[in-house]
């Protein structure tokens, strides 16, 4: 296709060269990769704030318990690895009492999992929207994730009465100056969610067996994430495979900050945060290139 | 600098037919190769014009090709063609929603389109807080929608429902609502795509009026595509008519509709789809004999016959048949009978048989529905709605009067003046 256009654009070029005119808006079909238009999102940044809204206010009408079940769903998973894993398994905590210890990785790691779920499926679930008007479709999975931040906040809340009480009551907690590194932390796991998600999310328009894998291969990389296994408990031979998933430090990192234990090892955390940025442009490049072309492929 | 807002060149746009996910990753591999090569796109040669009535030989069509056009501010262009003509894909690429193949579109201003009222609306949320998101979806900032709240929910007439959330809503309150939010809009250039086909005729009426105030009253640019003829002449200045795929003319609106009408509609046939075997009695096709011609549109008060075939296969003693015309909401506009003017109840021997009304036809410009029954001893025997509707076109405008006070009678009058006594 693209010596076509390159023809086709030549002619062009040639007819409109003496046409000096200021056009605002110029539609063609291929831009370049690195035209991210993030002007564009800028611009329109009412509209991920109303998404957001929207999000929030359509989840949790009509339900009875409304904004409750966002403390049910860690609650719940926690007793359960609680008492799998802690209990009948008695894997290892580090020393720390297991309650707080699988609360405090499954807050983090829930944010992380739900928005890359949401925004892998963002062209599928919002086909009927994206095909009838344009607005720059970054301001989608920006919403989703933010979305999924407001939820994360709850959450935190609810790990930190959880967190106060165990303070209070035992002496197994030491947290350090390095919670301070938690907002640092929330925005990494957002960008590289966003930035993943994007990336799936061009697949999943073509190639619809992706949506399914990915829901099941979120579930299968929590266990190569230091959610329920420390990594310092990780067997040297194979902890490279938690290592080189960027989600390990942050995990980490979150969980020595607020109870005391752990490994804090700044190269990981550097490699966290790089691989992140590198993994949200690719995001964002293949993401713009697909939204341009999934009304038809969608 | 000239005034021209938009100018389109050599635009194209190629769809693959089938299901997709059969072999496109082989087709991408492909194409990937190919692109390595620095070689043409093998699928991109390849390809039919949309004609969708006969079978092409490739699995890619251009749903439009070479298309050259360009319009200037404050120009009503019309854009026109059968279904499939390629239309909807003109706009979808001009909104923005999809990617043209070949070819570019120069703008000039902010492009908002009426693709569709009401996108985005979600029906958890109140007619307030849903008037803010589709104004942002459709470009607005929060701002300018406050300072328009009030004019729109005015248009929308839904004020005492505004904090109610819409999936309580009417289906009629939900479209005004959806497409005042559209109306306040404020940008350069407007597309609108059939929204009119909702709504009351009250309604629609205020839609059409609204456009007219946005392109004569403020000077913006808008492209109307529409299968109301009526709407398209009584708004546009310039009209687009596409064919297949390609720009079959350009040209001021009366041109173009006359080429519209010159060009045989041959996807309408008028015919019946029914299990042949199963009935002993049933009509087979419609249409209008006019003069030598057999069709399915004809202009207002023009001389005609209504033709309908009918087939059967046991003999019919005391039969009767009618046909019914309707309009769009399902109101009766014509129905006549074959025993009307002291006609008789007749005898049909097994055979096909051509029934033949004459009549003429003063009704407005429109799509009507042809509903047709026979009966025998006032029991029906076969009873018709055909999927073909008749299209009523006028080649030139027959009143100085807009067409919402002319009413759906199109029969002309003859003006004469007499001074009857002094005072």
């Amino acid at each position: 296709m693209q010596t076509v256009e390159a023809i086709k654009s030549a002619e062009s070029a040639r007819l409109t060269a003496p046409d000096q005119e200021h056009w605002t808006e110029i539609i063609e079909p291929r831009t370049n990769l690195l035209d991210l238009r993030l002007g564009d999102v800028w611009r329109y940044r009412d509209l991920v704030m109303l998404f957001v809204r929207r999000d929030f206010v359509s989840n949790y009408k009509q339900t009875i318990l409304g904004p409750i079940w966002l403390f049910i769903q860690p609650l719940l998973t926690t007793i359960t690895f609680y008492i799998i894993f802690g209990r009948v398994a008695k894997l290892d905590t580090s020393g720390l009492p297991p309650f707080v210890f699988y609360l405090a990785g499954i807050t983090v790691w829930s944010y992380f999992s739900q928005s890359l779920t949401a925004v892998s499926t963002v062209f599928v679930t919002n086909a009927a929207m994206f095909s009838k008007v344009y607005f720059p479709r970054l301001t989608m999975p920006l919403s989703i994730v933010l979305s999924n931040l407001v939820r994360f906040g709850i959450q935190f809340g609810l790990f930190l009465i959880v967190w106060a009480y165990y303070l209070t009551t035992s002496s197994a907690l030491h947290p350090n100056w390095l919670l301070m590194l938690t907002p640092l932390l929330v925005v990494l796991m957002g960008l590289l969610s966003l930035g993943l998600g994007m990336i799936f999310s061009a697949l999943t328009t073509k190639y619809r067996d992706l949506a399914m894998l990915l829901t099941f291969g979120v579930q299968l990389l929590m266990y190569a994430t230091p959610v329920i296994i420390p990594l310092a408990n990780v067997s040297p031979k194979y902890r490279w495979i938690m290592v080189a998933n960027p989600m390990s430090a942050i995990v980490e990192t979150f969980r020595y900050g607020f109870l005391g234990s752990g490994t804090l090892n700044g190269a990981y955390l550097s490699y966290s945060i790089v691989t992140s940025f590198i993994i949200l442009f690719i995001g964002i490049v293949i993401f713009n290139k697909v939204e341009k072309s999934f009304t038809d492929t969608v | 600098m000239s005034n021209t807002v938009i100018k389109v060149e050599n635009l194209g746009k190629q769809y693959r037919l089938g299901e997709i996910g059969t072999g496109t990753l082989s087709h991408d591999l492909n194409r990937a190769w190919a692109r390595l090569r620095g070689k043409e796109d093998p699928f991109a040669k390849i390809g039919d014009t949309n004609d969708r009535t006969t079978k092409g030989s490739s699995d890619f069509v251009w749903s439009l090709k070479d298309i050259n056009f360009e319009v200037r501010a404050g120009e009503v262009l019309g854009i026109i063609g059968r279904n499939g003509a390629g239309k909807s894909t003109l706009l979808k690429i001009l909104s923005k929603v999809t990617a043209p193949t070949t070819g570019r579109i120069n703008i000039k201003g902010r492009i908002a389109s009426l693709l569709e009222v009401g996108t985005g609306f979600h029906p958890e949320l109140t007619g307030r807080e849903n008037i803010f998101l589709n104004g942002a979806i459709l470009g607005m900032t929060k701002i300018e929608i406050r300072n328009k709240f009030d004019e729109i929910v005015d248009f929308s007439g839904v004020e005492r429902y505004i904090d109610t959330p819409v999936k309580r809503y009417s289906s009629g309150m939900y479209v005004r609502l959806a497409f005042a939010v559209s109306a306040f809009l404020e940008p350069e250039i407007l597309i609108v795509d059939e929204v009119l086909a909702v709504g009351d005729a009250e309604f629609q009426k205020k839609c059409l009026g609204r456009m007219k105030d946005v392109s004569v009253n403020d000077g913006r640019t808008v492209l109307f595509v529409s299968h109301n003829i009526a709407a398209v002449r009584g708004l546009c200045t310039n009209g687009l008519l596409l064919n297949q795929g390609r720009v079959e003319s350009f040209a001021d609106i009366s041109t173009v509709l006359n080429d519209y009408f010159s060009t045989p509609n041959d996807e309408v046939d008028g015919g019946r789809e029914i299990n042949k075997n199963k009935k002993d009695n049933y009509f087979l096709k419609w249409y209008l004999q006019v003069g030598d011609e057999q069709r399915h549109y004809c202009e207002p008060r023009q001389e005609l016959s209504f033709c309908f075939e009918f087939v059967n296969k046991v003999k019919l003693n005391k039969a009767e048949v009618g046909f019914q015309i309707r309009g769009n909401d399902g109101e009766i506009v014509y129905g006549t009978n074959s025993r009307d003017r002291n006609g008789l109840y007749f005898e049909l021997t097994p055979g096909i048989h051509k029934f033949v009304f004459d009549v003429r036809l003063p009704i407005r410009d429109g799509n009507y529905e042809i509903d047709v029954a026979i009966a025998e001893n006032d029991t029906i025997v076969d009873h018709w709605i055909s999927k073909t509707r008749l299209e009523l076109l006028s080649k030139e405008k027959d009143t100085v009067l807009s067409e919402s006070v002319t009413g759906i009678l199109r029969e002309l009058s003859h003006f004469s003046k007499v001074k009857t006594g002094s005072l």
